[in-house]
């Protein structure tokens, strides 16, 4: 088990200098770089050549590329040109808001999305899987921006029960930790309904998938032929097996989580990596482009890493060597 | 006698079983008159796409203006339907080009085996742990916002699951005595990929295909949402939804941004009904 971790880890390192050298090489290759956009027109010709040779020196492209992998590895991702700090520093800022989001509703989407899943299986071809999987399969068809806008016209603007974006309330009085922890509830509770809901109906569709084949196995019918409850032979019997692909899911799940977030951030304001994500790439701000592309593909590769030990940590019967 | 040769053939059966579904069957006719009336719309709507009509400036829906119009007096019931051809032909691009390649370089993974399928499944799954949604915004945004853009970076950026899904039947297939069969006849590597190979192949990529369609539509709309899709003045049902980035709108202006909304759902939910049926009928073996 050891020896496949280490093996999967240095696979990885191949892979990320791979989404790094596409992206940079895409990023290099494009008119009009970062300097374009702090040039000021009153700027002499002398002046324009120094910032653009200083943002953008003149050495190959596979050099400029060691470089910045170079300082990368030693956690400099280089500055940030709108926002005039590190790259690290800006991420370190907004992420907060994304992780926040992504983790509720993933709490959320396995809440509800597992037990429903279960009962739909469990119930097969009765009325309550018939809604259930109507409801999954509509949560897996809205697009979430157009879900995250009628819950803000409904809950937001007709009756106003709910803030229209952001994540604090600015008129909130000298705030002690309480009731800035409610209000930042207060603030996420429909961008994690939107996000939480689309992940429940997938989450829900894979369980019955998978309890409805672990359920039609013998090891059950032996379990019911000698007299267990039912409720015994669903939940420790074949819950347990039935799980084991949603424990893969989750791993997987990992990027859809975030996108879904940097989505569903955009829609209620709040701000998170999709608010920087997008202002970057209208800003032309590379360093920053670079840097939120990179973390986000290492925890893709770690999701799918962390995925597969999982996998094998569930399931005794799957043997890596 | 030849309708009855129909149903014992192996398409024939699909099509007999699929047309038991009613959900698929319903999908399906739904969408072919989504389709028609995004084909059909200049002969339909009395309106051009850019005319404006100055007496009736965001009007509300009336006999005049099914969906009522726009800032400017644009027909929305018109602007919707041309924005489904951007959107559903967009979609329908990427989903063709995507499995073009993802089914060339599956299968050729898959055959040969050895380093060729360890450069593909590696550079797979390079193209699998990009962070999707950024990913699209920045090429989008570096080499601007036009369809042709969009297809090409969506197709590029989704081949591989596509080319798992083959290379996986493939190398079974490739196990079986018919192959052996193959090459003692002396038949190419080319015909035998192409004719005997894929054949086999085909009902899982066209279930594929179908759920791809919904997955497409969805990730096209929410880039045109984002402001970098396709950008206006073409419209697209994502792009028609932007303007209820203003608060006003939501309040006020239901008819500018529920039936684009409405549009993209019904047609999502559509293609993935479709496209449970179609892979039900293909596997009877498999049904839930």
């Amino acid at each position: 088990m050891r020896n496949y971790i280490i093996r999967r880890l240095l696979q990885m390192i191949p892979v990320f200098l791979g989404i790094l050298f596409i992206l940079f090489f895409l990023l290099d290759k494009t008119p009009g770089g970062p300097a374009s956009n702090l040039m000021d027109p009153k700027m002499t010709p002398e002046q324009r050549a120094e910032l653009a040779a200083k943002l953008d020196p003149d050495i190959p492209f596979y050099e400029k590329f060691v470089n910045w992998v170079g300082e990368a590895i030693q956690g400099n991702f280089g500055y940030s040109i709108t926002h005039k700090k590190p790259v690290t520093e800006v991420i370190g800022d907004y992420i907060g808001p994304t992780f926040a989001l992504a983790l509720c509703s993933l709490i959320v989407a396995l809440l509800i999305g597992v037990p429903c899943g279960i009962v739909s299986a469990t119930r097969q071809y009765s009325r309550v899987d018939n809604i259930l999987t109507v409801v999954s399969l509509i949560g897996i068809s809205i697009p979430s921006f157009f879900f995250g806008l009628l819950l803000l016209k409904f809950f937001a603007v007709d009756i106003k029960i709910f803030p229209l974006f952001g994540l604090q309330d600015p008129l909130l009085m000298n705030p002690n930790f309480f009731t800035k922890l409610a209000d930042y509830a207060y603030h996420l509770f429909l961008p994690t309904l939107v996000l939480g809901m689309g992940s429940a109906a997938t989450f829900m569709r894979y369980t019955r998938s998978s309890m409805l084949e672990v359920i039609r196995q013998d090891y059950i019918r032996t379990a019911r032929a000698k007299g267990l409850r039912e409720k015994v032979v669903i939940y420790k019997h074949a819950f347990r097996n039935a799980m084991i692909p949603i424990i893969t899911l989750l791993g997987l799940w990992l990027p859809s989580l975030i996108s879904g977030a940097l989505m569903t951030e955009t829609i209620f304001a709040l701000p998170g990596l999709g608010k920087i994500s997008v202002e970057a790439v209208n800003a032309r701000n590379y360093p920053l482009i670079l840097g939120i592309n990179a973390m986000l593909a290492m925890l893709t590769l770690i999701g799918a890493l962390v995925a597969d030990i999982l996998y094998a940590v569930a399931d005794p019967r799957i043997k890596y060597d | 006698m030849k309708k009855k040769a129909d149903e014992h053939s192996y398409w024939g059966g699909v099509f007999h079983r699929l047309k038991k579904n009613r959900l698929a069957m319903f999908s399906l006719i739904f969408l072919v008159v989504i389709v028609l009336a995004c084909i059909l719309i200049p002969i339909l709507s009395p309106y051009g796409i850019e005319q404006t009509d100055s007496m009736a400036q965001s009007a509300a829906p009336s006999a005049q203006h099914w969906l009522g119009t726009d800032n400017i007096g644009r027909d929305l019931f018109t602007r919707l339907f041309y924005a489904g051809r951007i959107s559903l032909g967009v979609a329908l691009a990427v989903t063709a080009l995507e499995c073009v390649i993802g089914v060339v370089l599956g299968s050729v993974a898959g055959f040969y085996g050895g380093i060729i399928d360890a450069i593909v499944m590696r550079v797979s799954e390079i193209f699998m742990s990009f962070p999707f949604l950024i990913i699209c915004i920045t090429i989008v945004a570096v080499f601007g916002s036009s369809p042709m853009t969009l297809i090409l970076v969506l197709a590029v950026l989704s081949w591989p699951s596509i080319a798992r899904i083959v290379r996986g039947q493939i190398l079974s297939l490739r196990e079986l005595e018919y192959m052996e069969a193959c090459e003692a006849l002396g038949i190419s590597d080319i015909k035998r990929i192409f004719r005997h190979l894929l054949p086999n192949v085909l009902a899982y990529v066209i279930v594929y295909a179908t759920l791809g369609m919904a997955s497409v539509i969805l990730t096209e709309t929410s880039l045109s949402f984002l402001g970098l899709g396709v950008s206006p003045p073409t419209p697209t049902w994502g792009n028609m939804i932007q303007e209820a980035k203003n608060i006003l709108v939501i309040q006020q202006k239901w008819w500018y941004w529920i039936p684009p909304g409405l549009a993209i759902f019904s047609s999502v939910m559509c293609f993935n009904l479709l496209g449970d049926g179609l892979r039900d009928a293909i596997d009877p073996k498999l049904k839930r």
